[in-house]
């Protein structure tokens, strides 16, 4: 294999009822910078059905070319069909970097085709960089330039290792949503569309959809968020989520929790943060009534300001909080909403 | 019905995380235990032989005391344990280790395979979804409920915000979400003949249709340029004040920092 062939950092650009998801304009935002390390340009996979109107909005985003993958087998995500779809594009243009966002559709998809094309895979980064491997040089072992480094947590965010994939192309990641900032948006932007059908042929592989069930919570993306309410088991009861509620309406925040709470059936799952649930940064993150467990901490630690609310001082998430305050959550939170309300109506 | 789980023994990074002096994880220290998402896999299978009638056959591949797990999953009603334990299997990527399970698996009968999601000292997610693809089978990941019909599996895939009811042929492998059931104990009688059972020991000459250039560290396309400790930022301020002047504290931040 010529590894020199393969040129180009390529993306799948997920998208869903044919709305781009925002993980694939943060790969276009990362895509840009190993592109711009590399000298060479960044390309967007879209596949689906009817979905080659989105080319502009990738365009918007920094994709210098689309490679459109439109048929009707491709019309709500299927894992055989789309990674037939994604292994002939990358057989057909070789690229370098092929960058898959670690959403539940890129976790599935990425690995059967990492397999399909025989490259390595790296699950869930949340840092990419273009380097040197080994990092620094090692007697008797070639060291390779322009290398795709791939950070990652790992051990329930315990340890951070650093991967790459020396002798395989593409080199190949999943990325964590909500890690990569997206560029600003650039109004009529254009690239250099192609379109590309491999053919598909049903086999055994295609498993037939019986139905499609979407969830009925009415929630904004708490990854959006610029400011997290979070409660844990702490808060006592799905009943006295209520406080939260009110301060979360009344800062302009959302209300999101932790594992403890989504397994008590308190709330939703989409509304967790940590390991097994979302990445979030918003610029402020209220931990209410949470142990601050090292799973949640991997899921919000890069929050702007940390403010913790705790009973039991010794708990962890002290120790990553910017503003811990050892307290009784009933006592404290309604009182702050209070004030924030009269505060909020002083300035008008 | 003949269903192959695959089962991984982790570090119990959840019940207090160890480290020695130098920093580095204490893995001797930390209890060894199955796989999370693996047993809610192992308990799908089993309440699939509750219901229908199955062999469950379960596979590990790992060190040699990753026999523990088998006799845990004979204990809780599994039929067979197979040990995929040999030297150059070790320091496997996702890529060698789903080559040598499905190369392990080759010699199995199977009509479903079921793996968990994700082990929770990688948390990658990798290993089903590259087996399924090794034995050129479906796969249907994320599952959070598995129903038999005839010759087909109908599943309930999850996704962020929706979930798809999937009905696929059998051979097929499915990945399972811990959230699919709660696994059941050992039985007292399970553990006393789960320490005689015969646990069946698979090396490299055991693995079916694997060429060497894809079996463990050298077999791996991935490889570690540099692990180490998470650097976390450190505390902050910890205040333990009355009710009032903690809301004046939090109060007096937020005004500091321009949030309201």
């Amino acid at each position: 294999m010529g590894l020199e062939e393969y040129k180009g950092v390529y993306i799948f650009a997920q998208q869903v009822d044919n709305k781009l998801s925002n993980i694939a304009f943060e790969l276009l935002g990362k895509a840009r910078d190993l592109a711009k390390d590399l000298d060479t340009d960044v390309t967007a996979v879209l596949i689906g059905c009817d979905v080659k109107g989105l080319a502009d909005e990738l365009a918007a985003y920094g994709a210098d070319k689309v490679i459109v993958v439109d048929d009707p087998q491709l019309k709500e995500y299927r894992t055989e069909p789309y990674a037939h779809a994604l292994s002939s594009v990358i057989n057909k243009y070789k690229p370098e970097i092929m960058l898959v966002g670690a959403t539940a559709i890129g976790r599935d998809l990425g690995p059967r085709v990492s397999a399909r094309v025989a490259t390595g895979l790296t699950a869930d980064c949340t840092k990419l960089d273009i380097g040197d491997f080994p990092l620094t040089p090692v007697p008797g072992k070639e060291q390779k330039h322009n290398q795709l480094l791939m950070t990652r947590p790992a051990f329930g965010g315990n340890t951070i290792a650093t991967i790459a994939c020396p002798n395989h192309r593409p080199q190949m990641a999943t990325v964590r949503p909500g890690v990569m900032q997206a560029i600003a948006k650039i109004p009529g932007a254009k690239a250099v569309v192609e379109e590309y059908n491999p053919g598909f042929e049903p086999n055994n592989n295609y498993v037939e959809i019986m139905d499609v069930v979407k969830s009925v919570v009415d929630t904004v993306d708490i990854m959006d968020a610029k400011i997290l309410v979070s409660g844990g088991r702490g808060v006592g009861s799905p009943e006295n989520f209520k406080i939260l509620e009110d301060l979360a309406k009344a800062i302009g925040g959302e209300v999101s929790c932790s594992r403890a709470v989504v397994d008590a059936g308190w709330k939703p799952k989409d509304l967790q943060v940590g390991q097994t649930g979302k990445t979030v940064r918003p610029n402020v993150y209220f931990a209410i009534g949470i142990s601050g467990a090292i799973q949640h901490v991997a899921g919000m630690e890069e929050s702007d300001v940390i403010i913790a609310i705790n009973k039991d001082d010794t708990a962890p998430i002290f120790e990553v909080a910017d503003y811990g305050i050892v307290g009784d959550l009933n006592k404290i939170v309604p009182e702050l909403t209070k004030q924030i309300i009269a505060a909020k109506e002083a300035k008008i | 019905m003949k269903i192959v789980v695959c089962v991984k023994q982790v570090p119990d990074t959840k019940g207090g995380v160890k480290f020695n002096p130098d920093g580095t994880l204490d893995r001797g220290a930390m209890l060894a235990i199955m796989n999370p998402d693996d047993k809610a896999g192992l308990e799908a299978a089993l309440r699939l032989k509750d219901q229908y009638g199955a062999e469950v056959t379960v596979v590990t591949m790992g060190l040699p005391k990753a026999d523990e797990v088998l006799r845990e999953a004979l204990a809780m009603g599994a039929d067979k344990g197979i040990l995929v334990t040999d030297r150059v299997l070790g320091g496997a990527d996702t890529w060698a280790t789903s080559t040598t399970l499905a190369g392990a698996i080759r010699n199995l009968e199977y009509d479903l395979i079921i793996t968990g999601r994700q082990a929770i000292d990688g948390d990658t997610a990798q290993v089903g979804p590259q087996i399924s693809e090794h034995l050129n089978i479906p796969v249907i990941s994320y599952a959070q409920d598995i129903k038999i019909d005839g010759d087909y599996v109908i599943v309930q895939r999850q996704f962020e915000d929706r979930y798809h009811v999937l009905k696929a042929k059998m051979p097929c492998l499915i990945t399972a979400l811990s959230e699919l059931n709660e696994p059941r104990y050992m039985t007292p009688g399970g553990i006393f003949d789960a320490y005689d059972a015969e646990v069946t020991v698979w090396g490299r000459a055991d693995l079916k249709d694997v060429d060497d250039s894809n079996l463990g560290l050298k077999g791996s396309p991935t490889q570690i340029a540099k692990a180490s400790d998470k650097v976390r930022k450190g505390a902050g301020e910890v205040v333990n004040l009355d009710p009032q002047e903690s809301v004046a504290y939090i109060m007096g931040k937020l005004t500091e920092k321009h949030i309201i």
